[in-house]
């Protein structure tokens, strides 16, 4: 009993959540008053402590649940980020929400949920946690996305995105299935001793395979990347900075985690698919998004081109500068990618709406300045300008992919990010070269201007913060509790 | 003086002063303007005061780095590393001298968004001269790379007709060049385990292949930055766009961190390779002197012209460098330095003209010497100077890099030489259509001549000139140790491979 109680003590943040969460529903359900603005208050506030939490909270490895879950100092670095990006995603909504629909209180709670499901799927230890993980993160989402319910488009969006969610984890289970046949366990320490052995069964890795298809959906990367711009773009905008922030991060370490974990014996098979992961999707993100119109299908590709870079990474063997580098990379794309959701959401269309086209934001520059200023800086960095901070981050992949010798992916990357570069500048020429053309109103609310200060500041400033504050010593200490 | 960190207050003084352009509080547009024009001027003014203890302190005998600086920062990342030498202590002081001129030739030009303006070419201040004082690979990246975007924002914002597609042109043909280099630079540090300049020469140890690889990189990013011929095309495009300033920055200071970049990076660090493609660089050199003179004679835009014109001249600048002896880097050195100044002032000239009749077509002009006589004198002396007349700096230059590149082949001397007669037949043909001619234009015969703030700017540029041109010693006093070095340093790196290449 005692035991049960100190394991229960690691998962105090997850509890946190939960508690939280149920009681906000009440909250919520039972209030008679426009309840959206305490819920959103709460939720918030939940998430910015237990973000703290995570950080103060001792970062040894311990095993909880008979080895169901792991906690240790990746899982507590990257949990930390999750959170912190969920409570400024609902920060960056608040407005939104009580303009959309002021007793609308189940949204903040949706992403209290998701967060949960995304906090133990990088804890989870063996295939069957990670899946039920998986689900409590995704099924939220599908929620999310088609909250806007009277638009068609949102309603698209949302089924498009449970057909094909269904379809990833149907994959992914499946992958399961047959790692658990050929191993005969589904715990990832007992998964990688029988995956160490010298010869690797075939039915493991078409396994592998499979469940590998499934994560890469969730990461949206090529090819499992088709539902991310029509999501993005059916989407209410605060959604898709939701879907573009956490769950990215999320997805992207428990990659990591699985990857180098259970299957890292079958490294020399999954390379290959990562690498071609990785190219088809810097190659795809990066050109396909130099034709866009609509501002929300640009990020959804200019993300698909990031988790491009980041994987690079993950295509290196397994060090703890490899990690290290993918957790700052991950780090700066959330970063970044909240920046530009705030300048975004703050902006609206003399109708009310928040704005969808790359045009309306013409001349930008000369109404709203510092927003434009702001939004620069952002473009800047997603293309890898120094000194920005996005820079400091291809640095990092790139040194990582350099240093074990995938020396042409590197090169593939760094031309690629040229590519990437135009539409980026594009955006900028839209905001500072072009003339003012169509009225736009700003509806900024006191989170929406702190977010955006402090993603810029994070951006621009980026050098002196890698300098002062201890975020390499954290993530290093992240990336050694993988092995 | 080391104590004082020097070069950290050169570099970042210009970024305060846009740092209080930025947090100035709003007044009325008129005031606000004013302000951030002599708050401008004055931050340039006293990073050029600053920047004369720098060449008062700077020992000449000495050929290793002066004035050094080193900090770990970003968590062992890179360092935060300045100094400099010989070859970079010029390149330093050209940019802090002709950064209040461009300030001053932008005073009545910029009407529109005039704070941005000053905070764009003030932090543009602080990038350059960091890109010629750092020492670690990384940080140097950091500032040669970061010019794109005040230089980018300049060209849109405040440039012609076809600003947008000259900013994306120029924006995107250096960053591709540049990509490859910071590849390279990664990969010399993967080798050697450091970022810092100096570690990784003692340290490197390369196979002959994977050096002509990195020699490439790097020729990459600095031929795009110079430019050299096959990539030069961005450069007429920025330039015409650009405001008057901005090309006098662009031609004066920008095409000169290609010049230095082979000097700092590609020579010392990958001899054997810059021996191999020695014969590369020199008939793309050649190609450029001569070609690029050709269609500078058919222009019809006098800045276009005198855009192709520094791709002539940049390319004396690297058949120098690769002659690989004391007197071809040193009048490549000289010839950038003067290069700076004359196309600095070629491009006011043209801003003066321009800001008056708005066309740059040659044709509008034409007997100007009979309206704007202050003019015509100075405008001669930059069109003679860039001709390379005896007496002037341009003479210096291109004569020690025609007697260096004879000394390694007679055709590319010869060729090189015909180019020196090319330049004088477009440059007079400028200057006899300019100035000269009957007056065709009614509108010319309105003009005013010189103010005393244009003359303020023409003057101490035609000074030096003449003066560069007179007492070469001034400069050449200066460069000698560190050339004579970097051509040590090659003859030691490349004993026992004779001139054909061949082991």
């Amino acid at each position: 009993m005692n035991l049960f109680f100190s394991e229960l003590l690691l998962i105090i943040p997850e509890l946190i959540i939960i508690l939280a969460a149920i009681l906000l529903l009440m909250i919520g359900s039972f209030s008679t008053k426009n309840s959206a603005k305490v819920v959103v208050y709460f939720s918030a506030l939940t998430l910015f402590f237990v973000s703290f939490l995570e950080i103060i909270m001792p970062w040894d490895t311990g095993l909880l649940f008979t080895e169901s879950l792991v906690e240790n100092g990746f899982s507590r670095f990257v949990k930390s980020i999750i959170f912190l990006s969920s409570a400024f995603v609902i920060i960056l909504s608040s407005k939104w929400l009580v303009r959309y629909d002021s007793k609308a209180f189940e949204y903040p709670i949706l992403i209290l949920f998701s967060s949960l499901g995304m906090s133990f799927m990088i804890s989870a230890n063996d295939l069957i946690t990670l899946y039920l993980a998986i689900e409590l993160q995704s099924l939220p989402l599908y929620v999310l996305a088609s909250f806007k319910r009277d638009s068609v488009n949102s309603g698209e969006a949302g089924i498009k995105y449970f057909v094909l969610g269904a379809l990833s984890s149907s994959l992914f289970l499946f992958g399961s299935s047959l790692v658990y046949g050929f191993t005969g366990s589904v715990e990832f320490f007992d998964i990688s001793k029988s995956i160490g052995a010298p010869e690797i069964n075939t039915g493991i890795i078409v396994g592998i395979v499979f469940i590998l298809s499934g994560l890469i959906f969730k990461i949206s990367a090529v090819p499992f990347h088709m539902w991310t711009p029509d999501v993005y773009e059916g989407s209410a905008t605060p959604v898709t900075a939701f879907f573009s922030t956490a769950p990215k991060m999320a997805a992207m370490c428990m990659l990591v985690n699985i990857l180098y974990g259970p299957f890292s014996g079958a490294f020399e098979s999954w390379q290959q698919i990562i690498i071609f992961v990785s190219i088809a999707s810097m190659a795809l993100g990066s050109f396909v998004a130099i034709k866009q119109t609509n501002i929300r299908r640009l990020l959804a590709y200019s993300s698909i081109a990031h988790m491009g870079f980041a994987l690079i990474a993950l295509s290196s063997p397994l060090s703890s500068s490899a990690v290290q580098s993918l957790l700052i990379y991950m780090l700066i794309y959330v970063v970044t990618n909240l920046g530009v959701f705030a300048c975004i959401i703050s902006l609206e269309t003399s109708e009310g709406e928040t704005i969808s086209k790359i045009d309306d934001l013409s001349g930008l520059s000369r109404r709203y300045p510092f927003i434009a200023f702001s939004m620069t800086m952002l473009m800047f960095s997603f293309a890898g300008i120094p000194p920005l901070a996005g820079f400091f981050g291809k640095y990092l992949i790139f040194r990582t992919a350099i240093e074990n010798d995938l020396i042409s992916l590197a090169l593939f990357g760094l031309i690629i990010s040229v590519v990437a570069a135009y539409y980026y500048i594009r955006i900028i020429k839209i905001m500072y070269f072009d003339e003012l053309d169509i009225l736009l109103t700003k509806s900024s609310s006191k989170g929406l201007n702190i977010t955006n200060i402090v993603c810029t500041i994070f951006i621009v400033f980026f050098l002196l913060i890698y300098s002062f504050f201890p975020i390499a010593e954290m993530a290093n200490l992240a990336a050694k509790s993988i092995n | 003086m080391q104590s004082w960190n020097l070069l950290s207050i050169i570099t970042f003084f210009p970024l305060l002063g846009a740092l209080f352009i930025l947090l100035s509080p709003q007044q009325e547009k008129k005031i606000s303007e004013r302000n951030s024009k002599s708050l401008a001027l004055w931050t340039s003014i006293i990073t050029f005061i600053i920047s004369l203890f720098l060449l008062y302190g700077f020992d000449s005998e000495v050929s290793s780095y002066q004035f050094y600086e080193r900090v770990v920062i970003a968590n062992g990342l890179m360092t935060y590393q300045l100094g400099v030498d010989g070859i970079s202590i010029l390149f330093v002081m050209l940019t802090t001298f002709l950064m209040p001129f461009c300030i001053l030739a932008s005073w009545n030009s910029i009407k529109d968004r005039v704070e941005s303006f000053m905070i764009a070419f003030l932090v543009l201040e602080t990038l350059i001269i960091g890109t010629f004082c750092s020492l670690d690979i990384i940080l140097f990246y950091l500032f040669f790379e970061s010019v794109l975007i005040p230089m980018f924002i300049i060209i849109g914002v405040w440039g012609g007709e076809r600003k947008v597609y000259s900013a994306f042109k120029f924006f995107l043909y250096t960053l591709l060049g540049s990509v490859l280099m910071l590849a390279a630079m990664i990969y010399l540090y993967a080798h050697t385990g450091s970022t810092e300049l100096i570690v990784i020469s003692e340290n490197l140890d390369l196979k002959n292949s994977s050096q002509y690889f990195l020699w490439l990189a790097f020729f990459c990013s600095f031929a795009v930055k110079l430019p050299m011929w096959p990539v030069h095309t961005w450069l007429p495009d920025a330039h015409v766009e650009a405001p008057t300033s901005g090309s006098v920055i662009l031609a004066a200071i920008l095409l000169k961190m290609g010049g230095y970049g082979f000097l700092r990076f590609s020579l010392p660090l990958f001899p054997e390779a810059s021996h191999y493609f020695a014969p590369f660089v020199f008939t793309l050199s050649i190609i450029a002197i001569i070609y690029t003179s050709l269609v500078a004679y058919v222009q019809k835009d006098i800045k276009k012209l005198i855009a192709y014109s520094s791709v002539a001249h940049m390319g004396f600048v690297t058949l120098g460098i690769f002659t690989f002896n004391t007197q071809g880097i040193e009048g490549s050195i000289y010839q950038m330095l003067s290069h700076g100044l004359i196309s600095a002032a070629l491009f006011f000239c043209i801003g003066i003209i321009y800001d008056r009749l708005h066309t740059r077509q040659i044709k509008d002009y034409g007997g100007l010497v009979s309206i704007m006589p202050n003019f015509a004198i100075f405008f001669m002396i930059f069109t003679m100077a860039n001709v390379a007349l005896p007496g002037t700096s341009g003479f210096i230059g291109e004569f020690l890099i025609v007697i260096a590149t004879f000394s390694i082949s007679k055709i590319a001397a010869i060729f090189a030489a015909t180019g020196v007669i090319l330049s004088a037949i477009y440059g007079l043909f400028l200057y006899k259509n300019v100035v000269f001619g009957k007056i065709t234009n009614e509108t010319i015969e309105l003009l005013t001549d010189l103010t005393p703030r244009e003359k303020l700017i023409l003057f101490p540029l035609a000074f030096l000139i003449v003066f560069f041109g007179l007492f070469p010693s001034s400069i050449l006093g200066l460069i000698s140790e560190s050339s004579n070095n970097l051509s040590d340093l090659l003859d030691l790196a490349l004993l026992g491979i004779d001139p054909l290449g061949v082991k």
